[in-house]
């Protein structure tokens, strides 16, 4: 199911060794992911593609500790591209922080799920794009978010569907933010997945330190008091992510836990 | 009253799903812990597809709205208080928002419960989902009804149904055809229409033994029957409604089908303040005036 685009891609991170991509952080790729056919974009488009939405340079708190994990998801991990944004076998991405979406719709456009020029209406009157996504509206968009603590339950459902249907192959992913995970319908979603070992679950929680009271012993902790497959990593590192993203989890629902710097810092 | 056991509505809505569920692959049930005891056999059956998310009703829905979204008609259950009011946000996101469909289908709505108290009262529940688009709204009257409306609600494609299940029924079912109101007892040219709705038939019957009115039966209310119910009306445009759950909840659909008519609209049902009394379901329904006395003396003076 993996396209074209992507195993080219593939070819050129193991050419490279996969040591790299974090280094683009911030911008350093030179254009290494160019020349798809004007459909793909690299990491180092990102910043630009945000300044489109955001008027200048200047990039919400949000849209940055999200930018990274979602990168990897979407250039590594998931099996999911424009031509597949319908298909019963594809994975599921549930953006359920749905504050902060610039680096979300950056991601979608530079992927080819719509097109970059749609960056420029965000937030407009006719425009797709709103300040939360709605999944009615934006290509590529599995659920509509914007209200925390929607996206666990809903990925818990859709595991539940695929399985109902025997594809077990698709993957759920659902990403959350650490202040979100104060709502109290995750910590429904996260025993009861963690109880019936939903394995094709994924969670990432972007850690940026923002929830109020804290979460004592960290996040992780939390998931993994409910059985979950857990592990913290650095949420800009590309290979850190990559690897939690990939790691093997029989049986059990994975959650990554993606630490940034903090928002309020 | 019955020398052989009929069965209730819920026994009834354990009955019709197992079978659903038996014969659609797409269908899928999520249960709170509440309802569990009537679908043993579908568990066994279906484990994939019978849910018990435990004592979480947040999850409950969007467990529901996840299942729609990847393709499967889900059928969520739970006490009514629990199924719409707590997770409502749930109800508004999860499904409406995402734009899927879903059946949910509740018991103990209003009343079935008077010792348990305001805790398991959700006389709100209908006026509540009229806040927001897309809601099909049935509430039979007798558990053959509750058996037909099921099966068209979860047939009914990717829609949103919420089916309002109660311990409160009338004696026989009635013919009822989904979405339409049913002329029950014809009333001269001169009478006032009286519209019952689910398990307020008997009441209103027994009520309106005496009066000339017209009686008009629904068990679906969304979408309100405008058409059938400017057809039963004969030279006057007076109209009560009585219905199982808060006072006034069809009020505006009732004006909405008599705008182009001076009329007039009385609103029988669950009164708005809390009731702080136990108790039973008789002793309730008399306490709100929906017993046949009740209902006789508000409605003989309201058409007369």
């Amino acid at each position: 199911m993996t396209s074209d685009t992507t195993e080219v891609r593939g070819a050129t991170r193991t050419a490279r060794g996969g040591h790299d991509d974090h280094d683009g952080h911030g911008g350093g790729h030179g254009g290494g992911y160019g020349g798809h056919g004007g459909r793909g974009a690299g990491y180092a488009d990102l910043p630009g593609l945000i300044a489109l939405m955001a008027g200048d340079e200047k990039h919400s708190p949000a849209a940055h500790s999200t930018l990274d994990a979602l990168w990897v998801l979407y250039d590594r991990v998931l099996d999911v591209g424009p031509g597949t944004a319908d298909a019963p076998e594809r994975d599921r991405f549930l953006l359920s922080k749905g504050h902060g979406p610039m680096a979300y719709y950056a991601v979608l456009a530079a992927k080819g799920f719509f097109p970059v020029e749609l960056l420029h209406s965000f937030g407009a009157y006719d425009s797709p794009l709103g300040h939360h996504p709605d999944r009615l509206l934006v290509p590529g968009a599995e659920i509509g978010s914007g209200s925390l603590g929607h996206g666990l339950p809903l990925a818990v459902g859709t595991a539940l569907g695929l399985r109902a249907q025997g594809l077990d192959g698709p993957a759920v992913w659902v990403l959350v933010g650490d202040a979100e995970f104060d709502e109290g319908s995750n910590h429904e979603a996260v025993a009861f997945a963690g109880a019936v070992g939903l394995e094709r679950l994924h969670a990432v929680v972007i850690d940026n330190s923002s929830a109020t009271h804290g979460w004592r012993g960290g996040i992780a902790a939390r998931f993994a008091a409910e059985g979950w497959s857990t592990a913290t990593v650095d949420g800009h590192d590309h290979e850190q992510l990559y690897r939690a993203f990939t790691a093997p989890h029989p049986g059990r629902p994975h959650v990554v836990v993606a630490r940034t710097e903090p928002k309020h810092g | 009253m019955q020398s052989t056991h009929e069965p209730t509505m819920r026994e009834q809505f354990g009955a019709t799903v197992t079978e659903l569920l038996g014969r659609d692959p797409r269908t899928a049930l999520v249960l709170a812990d509440i309802g569990t005891a009537q679908f043993p056999e579908a568990a066994r059956a279906h484990p994939d597809r019978v849910v018990n998310v435990g004592i979480r009703e947040q999850l409950l829905i969007g467990a529901a709205g996840g299942l729609a979204l990847t393709g499967m008609r889900p059928i969520a259950h739970t006490f009514a208080s629990f199924l719409i009011e707590r997770p409502f946000e749930q109800v508004k996101l999860d499904l409406v928002h995402q734009g899927v469909g879903a059946v949910l289908v509740s018991a103990a709505g209003s009343y079935d419960w008077p010792a348990g108290g305001r805790t398991h009262m959700a006389p709100g529940d209908v006026a509540l989902l009229d806040t927001l688009p897309g809601w099909h709204v049935h509430v039979p009257g007798h558990p053959a009804e509750a058996d037909l409306l099921l099966r068209h609600a979860v047939a009914a494609d990717d829609t949103l149904q919420y089916v309002r299940l109660s311990a409160h029924r009338n004696a026989v079912a009635q013919p009822v055809v989904p979405g339409e109101f049913l002329t029950v007892r014809r009333g001269s040219r001169l009478a006032g229409v009286v519209l019952a709705v689910g398990p307020m038939l008997d009441a209103v019957l027994a009520a309106t033994e005496t009066l000339d009115v017209t009686v008009l039966y629904a068990a679906t209310v969304r979408p309100f029957d405008a058409a059938g119910l400017r057809a039963a009306l004969g030279e006057r445009a007076d109209v009560v409604l009585v219905e199982p759950y808060l006072a006034g909840t069809s009020e505006r659909e009732a004006h909405r089908a008599l705008a182009e008519l001076p009329h007039r609209v009385l609103s029988l049902g669950v009164p708005l303040a809390e009731h702080r009394h136990y108790g039973s379901i008789p002793e309730h329904l008399a306490a709100y005036g929906l017993d046949a006395a009740g209902l006789h003396a508000r409605i003989a003076e309201h058409l007369w």
